[in-house]
């Protein structure tokens, strides 16, 4: 097969504070052909982004590419001027972003962003583009391909977004594809469908492709070859086959170990006869038939009718995929929205909807973290202000008890105290997570919200979080309620799981009875989005009749019926589309919305 | 805005475990912060001339400002009248010295005032939302509504010329687009995770805004001073145009500009160089203001990335 890219010896410099450059990818060496998908895998600061976009013959601001060629066909790219840059950009190659939702101008059509490349290079008119454009999205399967084009970004799904940005990028028929991250940001069945349409395009169009990505398991899927990565320089270079199979360097095993299992769905003995209490005591939150939704005078629900109680001590995994009103009840809780009607309890005493009605201690026992560590900590305040806030806004600690108390909080989150005073803007986003998870201790609460806190972090530093977070739960007694669109993250340390599909409780219960068998065809649909870390997982899960159906609709909220009734394989016409689904307990403490009786649920869960 | 502790990265920090495969994140930076253009190193040198000018410019100048030198109007620029005589006979150099601090110095209170007032409520507009929001965002509607240059004549009209009076009729329609940019400011920042931390800890309204808000809008409200203090001194030398401004025989370059117009039929520079003076402090500012600006995007760009 042709090369279609070769990059010999690169190096690139990147300049610190006081004018020195340091080498950030060092002597990287490798071929992509037609047809083929290189993976280049790492944490971040591996150096795979700088990489890849020095294949574009790109540098990022405060970098330069120092050594080595880049060599397409025959010409070196190095040595090419900005303006033949610019014309081989989007032309012979082209750029696939992680967010969809920031590389879309809102304000113009989505046709008008994809044939805009085309068009500008002078390759064809912009009705013949536009002709091309159909012809794509098409083999893309996206839905209406006429008439796709004439909406606004906002008005498709993310997931649709995500493979319309790989149209963008098909536009001009490049020779070369630049895929950085483009699934990490996406729920994970959401993830299946945009795989599946980049791997089915480029074998049609026999592009060469260069993916970037630090999840294992979906570069198993996709790639024929992988570059393993750390500190910018490769580590392991060899066939997909072979670096899964048969890793040898001790840095791919330890990104393989990172890769949390899929959960277990068969029942083991030890499991089953393991004392299920629905705890007799009273739970530290309850709350009861809470609806609540956004908007001033029409208000749009988004929560209908939850009940979800958490016990003193325990982890509460809440999953469901984006849209399904997680974050909403997170806020709900923490009286950050007053919810339009329902009942919250906090140890047996009610909880005012409203915050400015909760008193101090109410407040204090009840803290939340957020998703994303860059937004969640304010940039122009230092580690030290924080942290030490909560501790003189709840305890009213003087100045000296303070510091001592804000090192102790750092050492719990394993950080080191000279952090203290750096801005945000300084740390790691892992170190940032972890400043934001010991924010929430410092009010020494009895319950942490946490919605989504490893989903914006990379395999292994979040799998490092989950862990603290798991000690610290042992350690303080602490009650989580674990908000993931992630089964396997939840799975791995919840005691309880509630799944939350449109709004609504579509089943819950303690960990093994819900997932082992799973019975909710929800459930079941998200047990089996869950990647694999072996080649052809991918096509076994598209093949299955149930996931099809699933994956070809979006979350919607309907007022009657099951939610889940569009995307069901198990649905009734006439029953589940109309009736609401009646409570289903199979054992006690688990719960299960669905029409179909336990033995049927049973009956598809055993055919998984 | 440029703590000089944001992007010193050196010093080693020891790693949490001992792990081979533990990475710090390199602080890969764009161009040094501040590095300012020559332009702005031209403006800045203006803008202290004439600081210099309006603190030491009294004591300097040879004559007083309402002192009558010379017996003949618009004397041409010689020994004793350095930049000639004005309508009246006065130096136009000493009225210029003493115009300085007059002009800046009302300009600047009037506009610390309007960025006080405008800030405030626009911030709290921002994070108390609702019926708040609604009541403060129509009246600054209602008072924009109004020409300023009407607005001004009504309120001076009615109240009578006097320094307090001008700096607060200037203040009040300052204070409007300060207000409308704070909000829309404290808008974006109240929906940030942080504020919504801080809330969720229980936290006042007003604490919000001095600790979460305000530290992040800085830059923004910074350029914009500069540019709301050169519109002040337009506002001001106009209305001292029109007789409504500062009054004889206090000098004040828009005054000196008025009383010395029909000069310009005799050939004589006085109305030009107060006029110059307002130009050359006016173009000076901006030249800082798009520096700081081109300085703080870059800021936000490098963030993107």
């Amino acid at each position: 097969m042709e090369a279609v890219l070769r990059i010999e010896h690169l190096w690139v410099e990147g300049r610190l504070p006081g004018n020195d450059y340091v080498p950030i990818v060092k002597d990287v060496d490798f071929t992509v052909r037609q047809g083929e998908v290189v993976a280049l895998i790492g944490e971040s600061g591996s150096g795979k982004t700088t990489i890849s976009l020095a294949a574009l013959g790109y540098a990022r601001p405060g970098c330069r590419i120092s050594k080595g060629r880049i060599l397409m066909g025959d010409k070196n790219i190095l040595e090419l001027s900005n303006k033949e840059k610019r014309a081989l950009r989007g032309r012979s190659t082209a750029y696939v972003a992680q967010s969809a939702a920031a590389a879309f101008n809102p304000a113009m059509t989505i046709d008008y962003q994809v044939t805009e490349s085309p068009v500008l290079h002078g390759l064809m008119k912009r009705r013949e583009a536009s002709a091309r454009a159909i012809e794509i999205y098409r083999r893309l399967d996206l839905p209406h391909p006429e008439t796709l084009g004439r909406l606004y970004p906002h008005q498709v799904s993310g997931g649709q977004l995500q493979r319309l940005m790989v149209a963008m990028a098909l536009s001009c028929n490049p020779n070369l594809l630049v895929l950085d991250e483009p699934t990490t940001a996406l729920d994970v069945t959401t993830q299946i469908e945009v795989l599946t349409a980049i791997k089915e395009i480029i074998r049609q169009q026999n592009t060469a492709a260069i993916y970037v990505t630090h999840d294992l398991a979906v570069v198993a899927q996709i790639a024929d070859r992988i570059l393993v990565l750390f500190g910018g320089e490769v580590q392991e270079h060899g066939t997909t086959g072979q670096i899964v199979g048969h890793p040898s360097h001790p840095y791919t095993l330890k990104l393989m170990r990172a890769v949390r299992p899929v959960p277990k769905t068969t029942l083991s003995v030890s499991d089953s006869q393991k004392p299920e209490e629905p705890s007799a005591g009273q739970p530290l939150l309850r709350v009861k038939d809470l609806t609540a939704g956004y908007g001033r005078i029409k208000k749009k629900v988004v929560l209908r009718d939850v009940c979800v109680d958490v016990p003193p001590g325990t982890v509460v995994g809440v999953i469901g995929e984006s849209g399904c009103g997680k974050s909403t009840l997170a806020r709900v809780i923490a009286g950050l929205l007053p919810p339009i009607s329902g009942e919250m309890s906090l140890a047996g005493h009610a909880l005012h909807p409203k915050i400015k009605m909760r008193s101090k201690k109410e407040l204090q026992r009840v803290q939340i973290v957020f998703q994303m560590p860059d937004v969640a900590l304010n940039p122009r305040q230092r580690i030290r202000d924080i942290l030490g806030r909560p501790l003189e806004f709840y305890m009213g600690l003087s100045s000296s008890h303070r510091k001592q108390r804000v090192h102790e909080l750092l050492e719990m989150v394993e950080l080191s105290s000279n952090l203290l005073p750096r801005y945000p803007g300084e740390l790691s986003g892992g170190q940032k997570q972890r400043v934001n998870l010991a924010r929430a201790l410092a009010a020494e609460p009895d319950l942490i919200l946490c919605d989504e806190v490893t989903s914006s972090l990379d395999t292994l530093v979040g799998a490092a979080v989950i862990d603290l977070l798991n000690n610290l739960q042992k350690q303080l007694n602490l009650a989580y309620m674990f908000i993931s669109h992630d089964l396997s993250t939840v799975a791995s340390f919840a005691d309880t799981i509630v799944v939350l599909y449109a709004g609504r409780v579509v089943e819950q219960g303690p960990l093994q009875s819900v997932i082992a068998p799973p019975h909710h065809p929800y459930t079941r649909l998200l047990l089996s989005s869950i990647p694999e870390l072996r080649p052809g997982w991918l096509e076994d899960v598209i093949t299955s009749r149930e996931a099809m159906t699933a994956i070809s609709h979006a979350v919607e909220i309907t007022d009657v019926g099951c939610p889940f009734f569009k995307r069901c394989a198990m649905a009734m016409t006439g029953i589940c589309d109309l009736q609401n689904p009646p409570l289903r307990t199979p054992v006690s403490g688990h719960q299960i919305f669905c029409h179909r009786d336990i033995a049927d649920l049973q009956k598809a869960a055993s055919g998984l | 805005m440029n703590e000089p502790g944001v992007t010193t990265r050196n010093e080693p920090r020891p790693n949490r475990a001992d792990d081979e495969f533990d990475t710090e994140p390199l602080a890969i930076t764009g161009p040094r912060r501040l590095e300012l253009g020559t332009s702005a190193w031209v403006g800045i040198g203006i803008l202290l001339l004439w600081l210099f000018v309006a603190f030491f410019g009294p004591a300097l100048s040879p004559y007083d400002q309402g002192e009558m030198i010379s017996y003949d109007s618009f004397s041409p620029m010689g020994e004793t009248l350095l930049l000639g005589g004005d309508f009246i006979g006065r130096d136009v150099f000493s009225r210029l010295l003493f115009g300085a601090r007059m002009t800046m110095g009302l300009a600047l209170i009037a506009t610390v005032l309007a960025f006080l007032g405008g800030i405030i409520l626009g911030f709290t507009a921002a994070a108390a939302g609702e019926w708040v929001d609604q009541i403060l965002s129509r009246i600054n509607d209602a008072i924009m509504a109004f020409p300023s240059i009407m607005l001004a004549l009504i309120v001076i009209a009615s109240l009578g010329t006097s320094t307090s009076v001008l700096i607060l009729t200037v203040c009040l329609i300052e204070a409007t687009p300060v207000f409308r940019l704070a909000r829309a400011l404290g808008m974006d920042i109240s929906v940030m995770d942080y504020v919504e931390v801080a809330r969720a800890r229980g936290e006042s309204v007003w604490w919000i805004i001095r600790r979460e808000i305000f530290p992040n809008t800085l830059a923004p409200l910074a350029a914009e001073f500069g540019l709301r203090y050169t519109y002040s001194i337009l506002f001001i030398s106009a209305l001292s145009f029109l007789g409504l401004g500062v009054q004889p025989p206090q000098a004040d370059w828009g005054a000196m500009v008025r009383e010395n117009l029909m000069g310009l039929t005799y050939g004589s520079l006085a109305p030009l160089i107060p006029a110059a003076a307002i130009g050359s402090l006016t173009i000076s500012i901006n030249l800082i203001v798009d520096a700081f600006l081109a300085l703080s995007n870059r800021d936000i760009s490098e963030e993107m990335i």
